[in-house]
């Protein structure tokens, strides 16, 4: 489909009036996807996110091949505008001591710590105790370089080929990423556990 | 047999299904003969599944209201 079709009859001027409409609808259609999609990328930063992404996809609306492609291409632009709202807002920069992570494990942690006593399932009881809202709150004291990519694989349903073709970056440096977000994913679930208490009530 | 810590390192790559055949024939034989390992890869499985659970992510009526508001607005 040609998005701007200038026919006889019909001036630039029109076509431009009708991109803009088929932008509008494509993108007011998309919108609770796209805000919930930013916010498991970037938390409370969702609503600037999903601003700056309706506001360049607008702006490169005829860079669209076909209309079919709109909602994957605006995640693209949403992806992007994710990072960059992430990067903006980047609390102190947080200086993580990778080999330490690298070493750390969270199933020897929890065998080591045994934090439930009496169960012969306590990988998995500790597990049980984060709910969607726990496992949100640890996700986002990631920083969003390892958080993005983490949350695109195993949420959404990205493959690491794909990511690295929409961001624009090696597929080494998207697993690579994908890897260290995973070790600090571990590592911030116990530490927000002992943190929060969460498993002293699991014991009482 | 690999050791231990290889088979480990490799595990969630493993079940992305991004390590290559020859890793992977590696890491199976190493789960087919090492029960601690298995632990872990039913523990990496458990994870996997936590990362990919539910977010509460419906969109507020009031933030849905300005974003339609920036729609409207565009190019005026
Ligand atoms: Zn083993």
């Amino acid at each position: 489909m040609d998005l701007l079709d200038v026919r006889p009859g019909k001036t630039v001027e029109d076509s431009r009036t009708d991109q803009r409409e088929s932008f509008r609808d494509l993108a007011s259609s998309q919108l609770p996807r796209l805000y919930s999609i930013a916010r498991r990328l970037v938390g409370d930063d969702a609503e600037d996110a999903v601003q700056d992404c309706l506001l360049k996809g607008f702006q490169r609306y005829d860079q669209l091949k076909s209309a079919e492609s709109g909602p994957a291409w605006l995640t693209t632009i949403l992806v992007n505008s994710c990072h960059d709202v992430g990067r903006a807002c980047a609390r102190r920069p947080q200086a993580i001591d990778f080999d330490d992570v690298e070493r750390f494990s969270l199933y020897r942690k929890i065998a080591y710590e045994d934090p439930f006593p009496y169960s012969d399932s306590l990988h998995l009881d500790f597990l049980g105790e984060f709910g969607p809202e726990d496992v949100h709150a640890v996700l986002m004291r990631l920083p969003p370089l390892y958080r993005i990519p983490l949350v695109l694989v195993h949420m959404e349903g990205f493959l690491a080929k794909e990511l690295a073709r929409r961001l624009d970056v090696p597929l080494g440096t998207v697993l690579a990423r994908l890897h260290r977000g995973r070790k600090l994913f571990e590592k911030e679930l116990w530490e927000y556990a002992e943190e929060t208490g969460l498993l002293k009530e699991g014991t009482s | 047999m690999i050791s231990c810590h290889d088979a480990v390192r490799q595990l969630w790559e493993y079940l992305d299904g991004t390590v290559d055949q020859a890793d992977r024939a590696l890491v199976e034989e190493h789960l087919s003969r090492c029960r601690r390992c298995c632990g872990e890869m039913e523990f990496a499985q458990e994870l996997r599944r936590l990362l990919a659970g539910p977010v509460p992510a419906d969109i507020p009526a009031e933030v849905q209201r300005r974003l339609n508001q920036t729609l409207e607005e565009m190019d005026r």
